[in-house]
């Protein structure tokens, strides 16, 4: 039983790490405009599948890898401004619902462009497994925990460190304001946006190995980060990531220990829970100021 | 007024001539899923329905008269299904009924079509279309019985006695899983767990992990989509190394590509198709596979065994029409059932009131992937 206990913990937090990038791109984006961005999960989509296209035209695998990120941030740059920006006046729930017709319009891009079939990735660096005890750990794993730490650390010093962080921060707590003190909103939320693309972009490289890609596929995996943002209080980038962790491994442990078939639900059900008893997430600020 | 009568002479002439032209064409109809999540069925049906019928009205038609298609496309929605189906006897009024790509979609119009007696040939998987027989029922693909029965007398060969089930828990995986709880004990098979995974699972390492703990011969997989891909990865990402078997849902070389190298060495049953350039030039089909698989993919790229089930429902039906001389729709259902070593792409045929697949388990290869591409074991 320890190692099917230890083994759901390994794929938990695999692919809970995927969940945590989604979810602070969802976050970052949330800080920013108040707006939910749901074309987020295509985000993940289109870095992996540019990817696949790129090796399958013969680019080398860290410069696809590389350009595959450069094309997601420019679709998410593209969204801001040609979808966001020109709807600047209207309510969050309209802004909301063009990031809803955003995601339906990649997916169909998607299909028309890469067709229905599913697409793997090779792994960053072979597939010998790491055996602990009898279960195992593959190097992707590793690669996916790894970068997913990186990143989550750079955007929490970006965050915390820099003046452009705070000043993106600054946008979120009162837009008018941070213009008058010479904030430039526009190109902060440019920015976000763009932020937003490359996490989940990266995301996506990095689980194609594992779990394969499709047009669809950022479908769930969006579904997925934003819960992991909502279970971690919605606008807060470091309980994304803690949100997104813990949803993988209640996923896999759920598998794991009780039926596959219930899966989805014992997550969901947590996720309820939470919701119910602590509405404001795990570490969100009750009654936090908004503008 | 004399000019307005001549005219509506002529009006209703014309109309009668029209109608009388489509009188004399054979109107066959179908409903597939040619979007949606069955779509890598129906997409490649519709395709061969349309490339066969062109092909069979160029060479002038059956009993003198041209097919006519009538084609709904359901997204492998059961409701659109029934209405399809009653628009295609009530309103366009077709002699026969082709199509159906899931088993979701046909079990909905069985009704309809055995109350309006039309014959109906289905191209979907389930064993239930055709057990028990329905008197206006008829289908093509091999069943996930077949499939379970082909696996088990492999095993039997190769001494495994204690098998690990994991499925899909889609139709087609909780249906199989169903066959195999049923057939296994009556190859002295014991399933020794039975585990399951979601259709967008990412990774089944937990569920496989509890198969290991019960110490399997084997382990048998059934489902389709990317989950079984992802299955065979993780068992060797696990470090198991037990024979792996997967069922016919898997049998394109989409499979083989995801999974990569950890596909050395599985086995599964698959229709004559997918090894056509490996066939014996002896083999009874080979002429009939080879023709189609050249057809198909001078048009359309590489051929599945999918679009090989409606080549044998539509061609099923053509010969039936002829041999009764009329479209009757009587007589060509009792020509249907009295198919007889009908050559198709997934087999022969021979069917009987009591059997309307009329396919053998000889219809089914068992294959065993090898260098990346698929080697015939028998």
């Amino acid at each position: 039983m320890s190692d099917v206990l230890l083994q759901s913990l390994i794929t938990g937090v695999t692919i809970g790490s995927a969940y945590a990038l989604v979810g602070l791109g969802f976050a970052i984006i949330f800080n920013v405009s108040d707006v939910v961005n749901f074309a987020q999960g295509e985000f993940v989509m289109v870095g992996a599948m540019s990817a696949v296209s790129l090796l399958a035209v013969g680019v080398p695998f860290a410069v696809a890898l590389f350009l595959a990120l450069v094309i997601a941030v420019c679709i998410g740059l593209i969204l801001e401004k040609f979808a966001i920006e020109p709807a600047k006046s209207a309510t969050v729930v309209s802004t909301i619902i063009i990031t809803i017709g955003a995601s339906i319009f990649l997916r169909g891009l998607a299909l028309l462009i890469w067709g229905k079939d599913f697409h793997s990735l090779p792994a960053f660096s072979g597939e010998t497994p790491i055996h602990i005890g009898s279960a195992t750990l593959t190097p992707q794993s590793m690669w996916v925990m790894g970068v997913t730490a990186v990143l989550v650390f750079l955007v929490h010093q970006f965050f915390n460190r820099t003046i452009t962080g705070k000043a993106l921060l600054a946008c979120s707590a009162n837009p008018i304001a941070a213009s008058l003190i010479g904030i430039p909103v526009k190109r902060m939320m440019l920015f976000a946006y763009g932020l937003s693309a490359l996490l989940g972009g990266a995301a996506g490289l990095l689980i194609a190995p594992i779990a394969f890609t499709s047009y669809d596929a950022g479908m769930m995996l969006g579904l997925k980060g934003f819960a992991a943002a909502i279970l971690g209080g919605l606008g807060n980038p470091m309980g994304a990531v803690a949100g997104g962790v813990v949803l993988g491994v209640l996923e896999s442990l759920g598998a794991g220990l009780i039926s596959s078939g219930y899966k989805d639900a014992i997550a969901f059900i947590i996720l309820l829970l939470v919701l119910f008893f602590k509405p404001q997430g795990f570490f969100g600020k009750a009654g936090e100021e908004r503008v | 007024m004399k000019r307005s009568v001549k005219a509506l002479v002529a009006g209703f002439a014309l109309l009668f001539s029209i109608n009388a032209a489509q009188a004399s064409d054979i109107k066959i109809g179908t409903f597939l899923a040619v979007t949606g999540p069955a779509s890598f069925l129906g997409d490649p049906e519709l395709k061969t329905l349309q490339m066969y019928v062109k092909k069979i009205n160029d060479e002038g038609g059956v009993i003198g008269r041209k097919i006519k298609l009538i084609h709904y496309d359901t997204g492998a929605n059961p409701k659109k299904a029934v209405n399809f189906a009653k628009r295609l006897i009530k309103k366009d009024r077709v002699d026969i009924i082709v199509g159906a790509s899931t088993s979701g979609t046909t079990m909905a119009v069985i009704p309809i079509v055995q109350k309006a007696k039309i014959p109906f040939i289905s191209m979907a998987g389930s064993v239930k279309i055709v057990e028990p027989v329905k008197k206006w029922v008829f289908k093509t693909p091999h069943t996930d019985k077949m499939a379970a029965r082909k696996i088990f007398i492999d095993m039997n060969k190769r001494d495994i006695k204690k098998v690990g089930l994991i499925s899909g828990s889609g139709g087609f995986g909780k249906s199989g899983r169903g066959q195999v709880l049923a057939l296994a004990s009556e190859y002295g098979i014991t399933i020794t767990a039975d585990e399951s995974y979601g259709k967008k699972d990412t990774d089944m390492t937990a569920q496989l992990s509890k198969i290991r703990a019960t110490n399997p011969d084997a382990i048998l997989n059934f489902g389709f989509g990317s989950g079984p891909a992802i299955v065979t990865k993780n068992i060797r990402q696990l470090g198991i190394k037990l024979p792996i078997y997967q069922s016919h849902g898997v049998a394109s070389k989409k499979y083989i590509n995801l999974a990569g190298s950890a596909a050395e060495g599985v086995r599964l049953p698959a229709a004559s198709l997918l090894v056509a350039s490996m066939l014996p030039s002896s083999h009874p089909q080979t002429e009939v596979i080879q023709a189609y698989k050249n057809n198909f993919e001078a048009k359309h790229g590489p051929v599945s065994t999918f679009g090989g089930h409606a080549y044998d429902a539509l061609y099923l039906a053509v010969e039936a029409i002829k041999r009764a001389g009329s479209t009757n729709k009587a007589r060509v259902r009792n020509e249907i059932e009295n198919t007889k070593n009908f050559l198709g792409a997934g087999g022969i045929f021979n069917m009987s009131s009591s059997d309307h697949l009329g396919l053998g388990l000889n219809a089914f290869k068992m294959l065993e992937i090898k260098n990346g591409d698929w080697s015939i074991v028998e």
